[in-house]
């Protein structure tokens, strides 16, 4: 056979060869978690735990904001769905959402501004553009920078469902696209106020008090501290057996408590 | 306004053209040897053999090496020969026409459309449509459809450079249109082929966009081409942008660097050696 | 001869499935954005700046404006840097020097654009905040990365196109007494115009597609830039911050910013051609 032939032969015998051991077995596929990032950092630290546990069997947990979990989950692009919000009664008839864990929201500022509390009525007016200067609100006389998430973002949702009501955020608002995006931004810029996960805040940054209640887990399980939403794991139809055992590991005690320690409230 | 003598409007300008080219240089260098200063040192055997862990804040990039040959390996593997077989039935084997001006400029245009505008495509047809889900085959795919039309460009414009005189010579020895095209056409412009491949396998590592949701980021070492699967360059934008881990971010990056510019330092030899051999 | 037409199907059949296969590309994103610029109205899609598709709202005219303040900003950087160091590297240089020069250039253009972005992030950002005001993030740090990113192009394909300038040129030049800076401004620039004119145009086409690091440094606000140092988010950004959620009517949208997106590179190239042919026309010099 004409050697160039013979090349292009084995070229494409070699490339089915590297095909065929990949088609997708649904038993033993990895699972996939996508959504929420406010709930990835603590999927992700589940997943490290579970597959210690059960090596070769990998969870992968990717972020993209509650929305983009939720059209995953109904593409039947992941298994598990991660929701930082409640669903829309819409979203009820298509999914079935179970509550993981409950998270604080905070609104947090630069560790040099001098703001440490803030009304409700203060932060709509600081993240709709209407108050202009820190110096209205206690800081130091400066232009406000609001920071907000994509609108696919349960914890815009949530923020916007709980704080902004009827108020639009202001189209000035720098849009990051992550929990990490928005505390990296606040760290670096003294003038910048944003909204995210309490459980991500960390040290470098400073959560205000919202309406004279401090925010902290204690508080959000007291009920005190009134900006809180579920973490919800959100599924459609039965799971596959290999999902359904990552996902009661996430609900057995022991997960809730690696989640409490991690500064999040149990599932009650 | 005083007219400036010819010799004044010479030192002046030469100045002036010399102050840009330093700054320029001097902004690009900066920018390579500040990434590779902070990551460099971070370069360890472990780091490029072992698996993250903690989210990417301890631990290696292994996987993500893997899964960046895969996906960026099997789009240019797909890409190339057909984007050189096609190529080559447009110069060798049709007639200059509208047709092929036309598809000339489609293929210019879509070597020009933002990478985007293919993950985008990529996710609706090849992630959810086609059911592939999030894996090297559906990043791999996507990446082959966006370097497909500059290889097609570069490889055309390589064969159209051949002069037409060793065509002639072929034919009057009695060749056929196949063996004209293999062994004079082609060996005389692979320096020009193999740079677009060479071009189109260094977009494909450093794409990220387009690769973030097709190919997933998932972690671990993907085992088939159906997994999903996180390259370096997304694992950079990951590390860097959630403040996760700065060394290993810088780190990543200088990897990638580094392999970037082997790639490129390959293509330029190659090149090299292919004029030397076609001169003989 | 059997042999021979056997190929030359194969080949023909290789060649069509590559040509449908991207025509169809193009062909879907149409079909897939085009309904609704029509249901929107063409008027309400273009020029209203309300994007908010949570309430059925897509108008893109803010990141049109957009793309447009923060293509141009890189073009005005990218071109006088870029064809700049391509002068010195051709008429000015010693040849040893530029024959090292040229490939560390045409090396840089591989580095990936979010390496790029993070350093406008970690250098250029906190210095527009801290000594020109405003966030950082902003029409101004995104076009100094672009126009960074876009240099290496532009300066190669001024080097290919200055050198292509017949030497005798340049020689005809100063043995007539110009000096060389006179020689380069009246002689090799006008020469090589129609090359530079590429350069710029290619350098353009790849400033308006960047996202990856645009996202990083522009800040991504909705409002349409009032100046440089204001938030802005340009088509691209747009697409790859939404289309990880997007559905119905919002993923529609997107594909018809991807149209728009073609309509400019369309235009883009449609230009280059004619530029192209019309210095083929005017014969004799590149």
């Amino acid at each position: 056979m004409h050697p160039k032939a013979r090349a292009l032969c084995l070229y494409v015998a070699a490339a089915l060869v590297a095909l065929t051991p990949g088609c997708k077995d649904g038993q033993t596929g990895a699972v996939s978690v996508v959504g929420s990032t406010s709930i990835q950092p603590f999927a992700e630290l589940l997943a490290e735990e579970y597959t210690a546990k059960n090596p070769n069997k990998n969870v992968d947990v990717q972020g993209g904001g509650s929305t983009a979990g939720l059209q995953a989950v109904s593409n039947s692009l992941a298994d598990i769905g991660m929701c930082s919000r409640l669903l829309t009664p819409e979203e009820e008839q298509q999914f079935t959402g179970t509550v993981i864990a409950r998270d604080g929201l905070a609104i947090v500022v630069n560790p040099g501004n001098p703001v440490s509390e803030l009304t409700s009525a203060q932060i709509r007016g600081l993240f709709s553009g209407e108050i202009q200067s820190w110096s209205e609100v206690g800081g130091h006389d400066g232009p406000v920078r609001p920071i907000t998430r994509e609108e696919g973002s349960g914890t815009r949702e949530s923020f916007v469902h709980l704080v902004m009501g009827k108020e639009r955020i202001s189209r000035r608002a720098l849009t990051q696209e992550s929990n990490g995006a928005v505390k990296e931004l606040v760290k670096g810029d003294p003038a910048a106020i944003g909204y995210m996960s309490l459980g991500l805040v960390g040290h470098e940054l400073k959560a205000v008090l919202v309406d004279g209640v401090q925010p902290s887990s204690a508080n959000v399980l007291a009920g005190s501290y009134k900006l809180a939403r579920p973490f919800l794991f959100v599924t459609k139809g039965t799971l596959r057996p290999e999902a359904q055992r990552f996902f009661d590991y996430v609900l057995s005690p022991e997960s809730q408590k690696i989640l409490e320690t991690e500064g999040l409230v149990h599932a009650q | 306004m005083m007219r400036l003598s010819p010799a004044a409007g010479q030192r002046i300008a030469v100045a002036a053209m010399w102050a840009l080219a330093l700054v320029t240089i001097g902004v690009l260098l900066f920018i390579i040897t500040f990434v590779l200063v902070h990551g460099l040192p971070q370069i360890t055997w472990t780091f490029l053999t072992e698996s993250p862990q903690s989210m990417g804040r301890k631990g290696g990039v292994f996987p993500m090496i893997v899964g960046t040959i895969m996906v960026a390996g099997l789009a240019v593997a797909i890409a190339a020969p057909i984007g050189v077989a096609t190529a080559l039935y447009l110069t060798e084997y049709t007639r200059e026409s509208r047709l092929t001006a036309v598809i000339r400029f489609g293929a210019d245009c879509l070597a020009g459309i933002p990478s985007i505008i293919f993950g985008l495509f990529g996710f609706v047809f090849f992630t959810i449509t086609l059911g592939m889900g999030l894996s090297v085959l559906s990043g791999a795919l996507t990446l082959a459809l966006m370097v497909l039309p500059t290889i097609i460009r570069t490889t055309e414009e390589a064969i159209r450079a051949v002069p037409h005189a060793y065509r002639e010579v072929s034919y009057g020895l009695g060749s056929t249109r196949w063996q004209m095209a293999t062994k004079v056409v082609l060996p005389l412009a692979l320096p020009g082929i193999c740079t677009g491949v060479v071009l189109s396998l260094g977009r494909s590592i450093s794409e990220t966009a387009a690769v973030m949701l097709t190919a997933g980021s998932a972690l671990h070492m993907p085992n088939s081409l159906f997994d999903s699967s996180r390259t370096l360059a997304l694992h950079f934008y990951i590390l860097s942008r959630e403040g996760l881990s700065m060394e290993n971010a810088y780190a990543t990056a200088s990897v990638l660097i580094i392999s970037i510019l082997a790639l490129n330092a390959l293509a330029y030899w190659l090149m090299r050696q292919f004029v030397r051999r076609a001169g003989r | 001869m059997k042999q021979d037409k056997l190929i030359a199907a194969a080949l023909m059949i290789v060649a069509l499935s590559a040509i449908s296969g991207l025509a169809l590309i193009t062909v879907f994103i149409f079909k897939e954005g085009l309904p609704i610029i029509l249901r929107s109205g063409v008027r309400e899609f273009f020029l209203s700046s309300d994007w908010d598709p949570k309430n059925g709202a897509f108008g893109i005219c803010s990141m049109i404006a957009g793309s447009l303040a923060v293509t141009a900003g890189a073009m005005i950087i990218g071109s006088v840097f870029g064809l700049g160091l391509a002068i010195v590297l051709t008429q000015f240089c010693p040849a040893r020097l530029a024959s090292v020069l040229k490939p560390v250039v045409e090396l840089l253009a591989g580095i990936p654009s979010v390496v790029y972005g993070f350093m406008g992030v970690v250098t250029i950002v906190p210095l527009i905040r801290t000594y020109l005001g405003g966030p950082g993030l902003s029409v101004l740090a995104a076009s100094i990365v672009l126009g960074i990113m876009v240099l290496p192009t532009v300066t190669s394909i001024s080097i290919d196109a200055l050198q292509a300038v017949p030497r005798s040129y340049w020689e005809g030049s100063i043995a007539l007494g110009a000096t060389q800076w006179q020689t380069t401004r009246m002689v090799m620039l006008k020469a090589a115009r129609s090359g530079i004119m590429a350069a710029v145009i290619l350098g353009m086409g790849r400033a308006v597609g960047e996202t990856m690091a645009v996202i990083m440094v522009a800040g991504n606000a909705l409002e349409v830039p009032h100046g440089l140092l204001d938030p802005v988010r340009t088509l691209t950004s747009n697409i790859a911050l939404e289309m990880g959620y997007a559905s119905g009517e919002h993923r529609e949208a997107l594909f018809a910013t991807g149209v728009t997106l073609f309509a400019i590179i369309m235009m883009l190239n449609t230009i280059a051609l004619a530029i192209a042919r019309s210095s083929a026309k005017k014969g004799g010099s590149r």
